[in-house]
């Protein structure tokens, strides 16, 4: 296949960036999206310019480094896929492939495709956790979970935290990565005595980074590649409303 | 010998922190004898610890938690990004909740008799030890593990053990135990007793004194190098798998930490075991950059099978019954395709080996579910495999319900690492290792659902005690960043950086690394042979000289420069690529994941050869393109006997 | 938000069933904005509850305009850094008019108020005649023409609004009731819209005069 891919270069996060045209003549349908920008920069390197820098690590889908808006959409065109997953046969000779990074105020781009999603670790750190020293734990079968709280536990657990949904929301609202992590811990047994708390805290550090609100569009779940589903943003409000009521805090 | 891979031996090894008595009761007196640190005075020690995943997170957190003032790094955005996140089938722990026999005994004689009896027995006992407390910890952290309708705790039988006592969530326990460890960081970190340096790569050791105290690290967005004081360091940097280049590792996992930690001193262990898996999605042209690693539960229901002619380009519809070779069924017919990964890893090789291979290089077999299908049904194949199915056909484009999968056996694991003592000290005193980058638990073979499990045992439960034990009984004498062993570290440190930068020639970094991969891999992969090895010896010296005249890295030191970061590492994996070849070339038994073709059972079982190798080979540092000294561990097995696996 | 929204969306189901008895004569409607003026009375002065209501509205209206200026401007700098390929909408017309919508609802209201209220923009324009009034304004197509689009704006509005303001409270727990939800604000939408729009039309067509 012939591609013409259109990139976005920024060389620092102050520096003023640009769509910039590059041709690729032999690219394989097999190959991943990633396996293709490799492609391209080792090009790059043997013609003395500089490769294109983007994240990424484990490849398998699962470490959530990675993460491109390609021809608008944030991880490309096939649902429940990342970047990394995404192969070059959802694509047809002569396309002209636009490649951005998340855009939003709360990820500065640091160079060209890849963005500081520092944000989210600070939300995690202001409650997304349950607090139990090593060594404290019970034994573990001393409280049982109802199957159906372990599996809504684990179907928001699966969030890996990439970014995607703010990336997609028109907003640039973290309302899903966030959700996703209240739902996780607060509809398990373990995750009640800071369930208040945890919302508060997590809440008040979302806004504080500069996330847009969200008006439940929906873009988020789309462009989820685990598929955290649009009602954990409504489990969030609901915790949200319960906690400031209550305010345990 | 020749010059090019001699090698000289030293003195014997012994671990001096490792306790007698009876088995069972030596990791309690350990603990009791260890000394203790006042919690007032924790707060006056800092630690370092380099790596999130599931040993370094786990060691931050409880070790900031104990009041300890810890300094952490990883090389990703985020220490939630870890290559352990990546681990799928589950967490071995001998709970007996099952009451199918298991025990911490059981769990210790199978983990020593799987890591083929080059393991230590204490290690292993303490870690089945511990295994029962790691899942009372992950749930409460709120890990969400399998469970059944009663809301107890799921398990499941792996990797050929005869009781099911592996715990998991899904297809992604890594990702699950790893949020439970990142979350414990984050409260530490929120607290303020961590300092967290996400995209900072260690670049060097600092040893002072003979006592590690430091680290030189460079932070990948300014490109800036710097240096960290510590009282003590913490190496949890996981395994080098990916000195292979194609590995089902995360692509920048590397070596390089402890390769340096090895270039100032800290022995290197069993560099040559390393893990092979024989389920990976095979690699479909040059430009592949990782492998793919599928459930090992395929096999038991696919069959295994290639065409009998060699050169045989019809597609497998086209291929009669009669005219395919279902070779683990007629080679081994009592195990068939359920033999263990290291046996259907080679009889892969050597079938591709003789050209009989499928797909693209002819490096892949097929794994055929078509049987299975007529007899179950495509509904009931589904609901076993769909999701790993669907990952097939996300990656490689074929439906598997009608054509057969091709498969290709790929490094997964390495088991070699730093030496380390019963406390995880390395010889060099303050220089811990946990997780996979150090040698200790697996001997030459490692269980599946057994890495995670040792991850956060070294991390939540045996390096913390044992870390205070080093700083309680140490005096230690306060040092600066201005010591002249840690300018000379950073100004060695810069300078290779800008040898880097300034070699300019015509290869790029990646093109280097996949021709070590190339060579490491036809070497020193599934079959090992004397001769083999010693031509990829000596075309290793070489590659190294051409890497440093023709390597390639465009840009400056002083910005973000991810061709600087890869290039940096790939010198690393190509140095450290000579020890790994020259320990393979010294075993000359097999054992494990090491197999020399020179000593094979009649039936192609690894023959061990318990007189001359039950030992731990540890390797000493003496300068590139030097011979190394062996030092030897001798290995005790007092509760195990040493037995001959067979499985024809 | 979504407090206000409820509120409104509450007063226009009332607003839009008291408006169908138009097609009961003039009498019963003339009595129908009289008995407005009357609620509550002895307990309240006259035209108080009406004036409470209208307070309790117009703070709804002025709450809820302000608050979505507040928060449209919160998205808008959320996203300072435009994508120069469009994003991909996958969500639904009526979510992505949302701004727009409630910016032709603003304004609506306005004239609405002038037209009916206040009177001073009717044709007809006389005070406690209100079905002649009514009957006056949609007597020119151009005058129904703007009820109906701001109908239609409001069908959409509410389409999108009622399930949005349902989750931002916390009321959509499982995909099952998802669906529920999201079936109810469209039929909301349209049924409040028909409610509404049967009248202007009845005009226009000679049911109503
Ligand atoms: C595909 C796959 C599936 C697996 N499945 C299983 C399974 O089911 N069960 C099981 O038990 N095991 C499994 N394993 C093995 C297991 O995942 C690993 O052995 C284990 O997670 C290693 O953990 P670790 O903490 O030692 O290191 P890692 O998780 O590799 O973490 C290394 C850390 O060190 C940091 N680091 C490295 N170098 C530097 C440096 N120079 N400077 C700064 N930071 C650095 C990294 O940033 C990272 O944070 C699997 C492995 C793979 C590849
Ligand atoms: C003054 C005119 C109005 C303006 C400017 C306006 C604007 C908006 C905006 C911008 C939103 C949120 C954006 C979004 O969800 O995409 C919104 C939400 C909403 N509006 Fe309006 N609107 C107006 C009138 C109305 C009216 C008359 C109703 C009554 C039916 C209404 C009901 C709602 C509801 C229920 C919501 C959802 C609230 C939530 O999600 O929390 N709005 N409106
Ligand atoms: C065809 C459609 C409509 C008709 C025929 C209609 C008719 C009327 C009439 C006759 C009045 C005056 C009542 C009185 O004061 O006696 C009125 C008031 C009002 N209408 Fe409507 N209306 C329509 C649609 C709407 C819509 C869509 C909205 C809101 C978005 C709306 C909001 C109001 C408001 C806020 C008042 C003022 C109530 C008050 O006096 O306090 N109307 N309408
Ligand atoms: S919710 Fe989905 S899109 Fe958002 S960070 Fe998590 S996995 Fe990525
Ligand atoms: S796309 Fe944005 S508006 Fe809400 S539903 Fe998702 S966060
Ligand atoms: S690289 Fe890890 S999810 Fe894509």
């Amino acid at each position: 296949m012939k591609l013409t891919l259109r990139i976005w270069r920024q060389s620092g996060p102050e520096a003023k960036g640009t769509l910039v045209d590059y041709q690729l003549d032999d690219v394989s349908p097999d190959m991943s999206f990633l396996e293709m920008l490799d492609v391209l920069n080792e090009k790059l390197i043997l013609d003395g310019e500089i490769p294109v820098t983007f994240d990424h690590d484990c490849r398998e889908g699962i470490c959530g480094a990675c993460g491109m808006v390609i021809n608008g959409a944030p991880h490309g065109p096939q649902t429940l896929t990342t970047t990394c997953q995404l192969h070059m046969r959802t694509f047809s000779d002569g396309d002209v492939i636009v490649i951005e990074p998340w855009r939003s105020a709360a990820f500065p781009v640091v160079k060209d495709l890849m963005v500081d999603r520092s944000a989210f670790d600070r939300i995690i750190q202001s409650g997304g956790y349950v607090s139990v020293a090593t060594g404290s734990a019970p034994e573990a079968h001393s409280q049982l979970v109802p199957k159906p709280d372990a599996d809504l536990a684990f179907e928001n657990a699966e969030c890996i935290g990439c970014g995607a949904c703010v990336a997609a929301c028109p907003n640039g609202s973290s309302m899903l990565f966030v959700s996703a992590k209240v739902s996780h811990l607060n509809v398990l047994p373990q995750g009640q005595p800071e369930r208040e708390t945890r919302v508060l805290g997590m809440v008040e550090q979302m806004d504080a980074e500069g996330f847009g609100g969200c008006t439940n569009t929906g873009e988020c779940t789309n462009a989820c590649p685990k598929g955290i589903p649009q009602e954990s943003i409504a489990r969030l409000n609901r915790e949200y409303l319960r906690a400031s009521l209550t305010r345990r805090r | 010998m020749s010059e090019t891979y001699g090698y000289t031996v030293g003195t014997d090894l012994v671990d001096k922190a490792a306790p007698d008595g009876p088995i069972d009761t030596r990791w309690s007196r350990r603990k009791f004898e260890a000394k203790l640190v006042n919690p007032a005075n924790r707060r006056k020690h800092t630690v370092i610890v380099v790596g999130t995943g599931l040993a370094g997170g786990a060691a931050g957190a409880t070790l900031a938690e104990q009041g300890y003032r810890v300094v952490q790094f990883c090389y990703q955005d985020s220490p939630r990004r870890a290559h352990s996140i990546a681990a799928q089938g589950g967490i071995n722990a001998a709970k007996n909740y099952r009451n199918d026999g298991d025990s911490v005994r059981r769990l210790f004689y199978d983990t020593v008799k799987g890591g083929d009896f080059r393991a230590r027995e204490s290690n292993v006992h303490r870690l089945a030890e511990v295994s029962v407390q790691i899942i009372d910890q992950c749930v409460a952290q709120g890990v969400p593990f399998a469970r059944e309708y009663s809301g107890l705790l799921d398990t499941r039988s792996f990797g050929g053990v005869q009781v099911q006592r592996t715990f998991y969530a899904r297809g992604q326990t890594g990702q699950q135990l790893l949020l439970g460890a990142y979350q414990a960081l984050s409260r530490q970190i929120d607290a303020g007793n961590i300092e967290m340096h996400a995209r900072t790569e260690m670049l060097d050791l600092i040893v002072i004194d003979g006592r590690a105290r430091g680290i030189i690290a460079r932070d990948l967005v300014t490109g800036e190098v710097s240096t960290y004081m510590a009282d003590a360091v913490v190496l949890a940097t996981g395994g080098y798998g990916n000195v292979f280049y194609l590995s089902t590792n995360a692509k920048n996992s590397n070596a390089s930490a402890i390769w340096r930690a090895h270039k100032r001193g800290a022995y290197l262990a069993n560099p040559c075991y390393t893990q092979i898996h024989p389920t990976c999605i095979p690699r479909s042209g040059d430009y592949q950059s990782k492998l793919t690693l599928m459930s090992e539960s395929l096999r038991n229901d696919g069959r295994i099978w290639v065409p009998k002619q060699t050169g045989d380009t019809r597609s497998p519809d086209q291929i009669p019954e009669d005219e395919r070779d279902y070779y683990l069924e007629r080679i081994y017919p009592s195990f068939g395709n359920l033999v263990p990964r290291d046996i259907a890893s080679r009889a892969a090789k050597y079938v591709c080996d003789e050209g009989r291979g499928v797909g693209p290089g002819g490096l892949g077999v097929y794994l055929d579910f078509a049987d299975a299908i007529k007899r179950l049904g495509e509904d009931k194949v589904a609901e076993k495999y769909g999701n790993l199915f669907e990952m097939y056909e996300r990656i490689t484009g074929e439906n598997p319900y009608k054509v057969p999968m091709r498969i290709y056996p790929a490094i997964h694991y390495t088991m070699g690492g730093l030496w380390v003592d019963y406390d995880l000290q390395s010889n060099v005193p303050g220089l811990f290792v946990i997780g996979e980058a150090n040698f200790s638990d697996h001997g030459a073979n490692r269980l599946g659902a057994s890495a995670l499990m040792q991850g956060l045992a070294d991390g939540y439960f045996v390096l913390p005690p044992m870390l205070g034990n080093y700083l309680a009984s140490t005096k230690l004498a306060p040092v600066d960043s201005s010591a002249p062993e840690a300018t000379e570290a950073y100004e060695q440190s810069t300078e290779k950086l800008a040898k880097l930068l300034a070699s300019n020639g015509d290869r790029t970094p990646d093109s280097f690394h996949r021709e070590l991969g190339e060579l490491i891999w036809d070497n020193c992969g599934m079959a090992r042979t004397d001769e083999g090895l010693k031509k990829a010896l000596s075309r290793l010296a070489e590659l190294r000289e051409e890497f440093w005249t023709r390597v390639k890295v465009p840009g400056t030191g002083a910005e973000l420069n991810q061709s600087l970061e890869k290039a940096n590492r790939i010198a690393d994996f190509i140095e450290f690529g000579e020890l790994l070849c020259l320990d393979a070339l010294h075993r000359a038994e097999s054992c494990g994941g090491h197999f020399r073709e020179e000593s094979q059972t009649p039936d192609g079982e690894a023959l061990r050869d318990d007189e001359n190798f039950a030992y731990a080979a540890a390797w000493e540092f003496t300068g590139i393109g030097s011979p190394p000294v062996l030092h030897k561990e001798h290995l005790q097995f007092d509760e195990v006997h040493l037995a001959q696996r067979s499985y024809a | 938000m979504a407090a206000t929204g409820l509120f409104m969306l509450l007063f226009l189901i009332a607003h839009m069933l008291g408006n169908l008895k138009i097609f009961f004569g003039r009498e019963e409607f003339d009595s129908y904005a009289h008995w407005l003026r009357t609620i509550g009375s002895p307990v309240l002065h006259n035209a108080w509850f009406l004036w409470i209501s209208r307070f309790v509205l117009l703070a709804c209206v002025v709450l809820h305009a302000v608050s979505a200026y507040q928060l449209s401007r919160r998205d808008l700098k959320a996203r300072p850094a435009k994508y120069a390929h469009r994003l991909r909408p996958t969500a639904s017309y009526a979510t992505n008019t949302m701004r727009f919508g409630g910016i032709i609802l603003g304004l609506f209201i306005i004239y609405h108020i002038l037209d009916l209220t206040a009177l001073v923009a009717n044709p007809n324009g006389v005070e406690g005649a209100a079905y002649d009034n009514v009957v006056a304004d949609f007597s020119h197509w151009y005058i129904a023409l703007v009820y109906i689009v701001a109908m239609l704006a409001l069908c959409l509005h509410i389409s999108h609004g009622f399930w949005s303001a349902a989750r931002t409270l916390g009321a959509v727990s499982s995909a099952t009731k998802a669906t529920a939800y999201k079936t109810t604000a469209i039929v909301l939408g349209v049924v409040i819209t028909l409610g509404f729009i049967s009248v202007p039309i009845a005009v226009l067509s000679g049911l109503v005069d």
